[in-house]
């Protein structure tokens, strides 16, 4: 497998503006030539397809829900980081760009990571200028707050929905093209398989979800925006519908999987209420700019919070971690959560939770501002836990968020394969073991915005011209074998139902592979998984037929999926000896509990390759620090 | 909790469709009401039925996919919720429930309770944005905006296109929706530059896809799981005053 991650040479402050100057371009009148499907319209994917439509390409762009605008991007709530210095308090590009490699645990790629911040703020410019209400200071300059593993303000933000405003706006521009007919818009389309011809990303098969029609799409380019796997654990803050089906079955055509134990648990979520949640609620990692986090100092408390008194309080972050306080990274505060409710401190019912408290902040602040800075976070807790955070401190409890792992992608973001390329949480190129908060949204408008559209015509300008009659036999071929898969699902008549089989599999990932894992605990998952599956192909019922719509069909082919990629990811987990970021490996700590990684070994990003037969390959790609000097991660 | 649920069955878009009936027994309070739907469902599944289809994806309010027609109220009892968000402590142990999908003629049933709204992305696609191609930005800071207009332009901005204003209007109109693209757009100086043509376009094609019109029942922003305000279709008519007039 090819690793080159093809970074170019030259300065770090000066490799991208200096690379882009002299990649070769496709002419206007060539570009109409060129057919680009994206996969995927939330932020990634709509703002590359708006631009590539915006510079003359030919775009066809597909997503499964029933409009572009609910991409799972737009429930991101806190805020996008841009260093921008707005606040004048020290903020800097190469701030933002040590931030992340730090906060990333020194498993990113130093290039990828300072292009990033480099066009962060672009990113605000070209959305402010599209109309998104970003908040603003009573002078009329935009209003900046402070996310974790950051010492300064450099967060925009829309009340606490900031994902929606930036996907609005990304949709707006997507909108706009497709009323030009320079984007084809495919809704209610999920991706089943890729399509390639001698090693070439030629083009995807889909299914159409209301009349359950397959149809192939041949291209010039495939683009995957397709996000995360955090559904693998069942219970997420994901969307119901977010799954791994689309860049995991590009790695069954041969695109690498790059570190896919990098997930991160969130650590600010509504804890689990019983066996029939669905899924669980995010509270924005905001809210620790102003509350508190505390458990009571004596085990098993059961008393009311207000009447613990303030001497028997421990506030664990502030302690731990003084100089970053209650705005630790999401890894580190999660990891401590989880720390002190397995030492019995835990709060609520099931003592799996810890307060979040406002009331400091409140006296301070008043309520009031309270309200206008969260107003729709609390009302959001009220409305599902029925307790009201302005008068008892909200419960909050880590859940799985976000996937920092994706498939393998070099500079351009192109993918092992020719011609794939992929954007956003799909691909696993900047925020390293862990992802700062508010850094999602900057990294899938970045890609789609301002690389993407650069990087993807080099390849085309050199890339040879698309064999149609090549690329349709190969695409009947993958049709064919979609066709199969989708009636062997339809042919188990077992008895029981998809989520069943999912609600299970999350238990065994979360549990053995989640928050903490072991080479015990991975080794246990791996024969606990092939079991789940046997089971599967045996058991599943999946009601009606694949002729029209039918969820339990498309949930069934997602879960399938995932059965199959949980493996890769025990695997990865189990191969990372050391711990970094949100992957902690009990094995591995120091004596204060603190992740221990292994720098002498473990300095690479783990691609794995899909074999036919067999356990799937690892590949190593090393991974060089010339402008950050590796040190252990201290928020103390 | 327990409840007597009359759900509308469709097969498909040809389909007449009829109210079924379900008993759904032992529901905890904290659950929600998709949550039900999730069990009702698995019951069916294992008892080899066809479980009933719905729309959901983020079941936290923001994505606007959930869209159910409860006990005749477009989302339900909750005020400022969407379906997803509603709780069964909202209803009373024993009741009956019905569950229809969106009403309307621009909303199509494709299959029991999902409807298709792609008739709002057209009208959105008929100008609801600004016109500014990717790299043509100048500084975000360049353009002071007042707080108030900013935090005016956001109240409008929240719409979630759902759908249920138009569900919930007598004359199946989408006023309130296109009222808060526009809202949104003109407050701001960036939107305000085609605001005219915008106002003309939307409203072209709120009609073409055959929406109603408004007769100011306000059925819309008492349905509205972000509460947008009516006074925004004030706006929107003013404005489309101004563009019939000069343009």
């Amino acid at each position: 497998m090819n690793l080159d991650a093809h970074i170019p040479a030259g300065a770090l402050e000066t490799k991208w503006q200096r690379y882009k100057s002299t990649l070769p371009l496709v002419s206007p009148a060539n570009k109409r030539r060129f057919k680009i499907i994206v996969v995927g319209s939330g932020l990634a994917g709509s703002s590359a397809a708006a631009t590539l439509a915006e510079l003359g390409y030919a775009v066809e762009c597909f997503c499964f829900q029933d409009s572009p605008r609910r991409a799972h991007s737009i429930a991101a709530q806190g805020g996008i980081n841009a260093a921008r210095n707005y606040q004048g308090d020290g903020d800097s590009v190469f701030r933002l760009f040590y931030d992340t490699v730090k906060g990333g645990d020194f498993r990113a790629r130093e290039a990828n990571v300072y292009r990033l911040a480099e066009i962060s703020g672009a990113i605000i410019d070209q959305c402010v200028a599209q109309g998104v209400p970003f908040a603003r200071e009573y002078g009329g300059m935009l209003a900046n707050r402070s996310f974790g593993g950051a010492q300064v303000s450099r967060t925009f933000y829309a009340r606490g929905q900031t994902g929606q405003q930036l996907l609005l706006g990304a949709y707006g521009a997507l909108a706009r093209q497709i009323a030009l007919g320079k984007v084809t818009m495919h809704a209610r389309h999920e991706m089943l398989d890729l399509i390639v011809v001698a090693g070439r990303a030629r083009g995807i098969v889909v299914r159409d979800l209301v009349s359950g029609t397959l149809r192939s799409c041949c291209a010039d380019a495939v683009v995957l925006a397709t996000g995360g796997y955090a559904n693998v654990f069942f219970l997420s803050t994901n969307a119901m519908g977010c799954n791994v089906t689309a860049t995991y079955r590009a790695h069954k055509r041969g695109a690498g999987f790059a570190n896919p134990c990098f997930t991160q648990i969130h650590p600010t979520c509504i804890p689990v209420s019983g066996e029939h949640q669905a899924k669980l609620t995010l509270m924005s990692e905001s809210l620790r700019n102003d509350g508190r986090v505390w458990v009571p100092t004596k085990k098993g408390d059961r008393r009311a919070p207000h009447e613990i008194p303030e001497a028997e309080r421990d506030y664990y972050l502030e302690r731990r971690y003084p100089a970053f306080g209650n705005l630790s990274p999401r890894d580190i505060a999660s990891r401590a959560a989880l720390q002190v409710c397995n030492d019995g401190y835990g709060v609520g019912r099931s003592g799996m939770g810890v307060y979040l408290d406002f009331a400091e902040a409140m006296q301070r602040l008043g309520q009031d501002v309270i309200e206008q800075r969260y107003g729709n976070l609390f009302s959001m807790y009220e409305e599902i836990t029925g307790e009201d955070p302005y008068r008892t401190p909200m419960r909050i409890f880590p859940a799985a968020h976000y996937t920092m792992g994706g498939l393998w992608v070099d500079y351009n973001l192109m993918s092992n394969l020719d011609g794939l390329f992929v954007i956003g949480e799909a691909n696993f190129s900047d925020h390293g073991a862990n992802r700062l908060g508010a850094s999602a949204l900057m990294q899938g408008l970045a890609d789609g915005y301002f690389v993407l559209p650069y990087t993807i015509g080099q390849y085309l300008a050199a890339a040879p011209v698309l064999d149609k009659s090549a690329a349709e036999k190969t695409a009947a071929q993958t049709q064919q074998e979609c066709q199969q898969s989708i009636a062997a699902l339809l042919n188990i008549k077992g008895k029981r139902s998809v989520d069943y089989f999912h609600r299970r599999l999350g238990k065994i990932m979360w549990d053995n592979c989640g928050m903490a894992r072991s080479a015990a605990s991975l080794q246990q998952a791996l024969q606990a998984i092939p079991q789940l599956q046997e089971e599967f192909q045996r058991d599943l019922r999946v009601p009606g037929g694949g002729a029209s719509l039918n969820q339990s069909l498309e949930k069934a082919g997602r879960v399938a999926d995932f059965l199959d990629f949980a493996q890769l990811m025990c695997r990865d987990a189990l191969a990372r000896e050391e711990s970094c970021g949100g992957h902690f490996r009990t094995e591995y700590q120091t004596a204060e509990g603190e992740a221990q990684r292994n720098d002498a070994e473990f300095t690479h990003v783990s691609v794995w390759q899909h074999r036919a037969a067999g356990e799937p390959q690892l590949h190593r790609e090393p991974l060089q620090f010339s402008h950050v000097a590796l040190a252990q991660r201290s928020y103390k | 909790m327990n409840f007597k649920l009359h759900v509308w069955r469709q097969r498909d878009a040809q389909d007449k469709g009829r109210m079924v009936k379900y008993a759904v027994r032992e529901i905890g309070a904290e659950v929600s009401f998709l949550e039900m739907l999730d069990l009702l469902n698995e019951e069916l599944t294992e008892a080899g039925e066809e479980p009933i289809a719905f729309d959901h994806d983020c079941r936290e309010g923001i994505c606007g996919a959930c869209s159910l027609v409860i006990d005749g109220v477009a989302h339900g009892p909750g005020r400022g919720v969407t379906t997803c968000q509603l709780m069964m402590r909202n209803f009373r142990d024993g009741a009956d429930i019905f569950v229809e999908p969106w009403r309307g003629r621009a909303f199509p049933i494709v299959k029991d309770l999902v409807v298709d709204r792609s008739a709002f992305d057209r009208i959105i696609e008929a100008g609801g944005y600004v016109s500014c191609n990717t790299g043509s930005a100048p500084d975000a800071n360049v353009t002071p905006i007042a707080k108030q207009d900013a935090d005016l332009a956001m109240d409008a901005a929240q719409c979630i296109g759902c759908g249920a204003c138009a569900a919930a209007c007598k004359n199946s109109s989408a006023m309130l929706f296109v009222a808060a693209k526009v809202g949104h757009l003109h407050l701001l100086p960036q939107g305000r530059v085609e605001n005219q043509t915008r106002v003309g376009n939307m409203v072209k094609a709120m009609d073409a896809q055959g929406f109603g019109a408004c007769t100011n029942q306000q059925e819309c922003e008492a349905v509205c799981p972000k509460e947008i305000s009516v006074n925004f279709i004030a706006q929107l008519n003013r404005n489309y005053v101004r563009a019939l007039l000069d343009v």
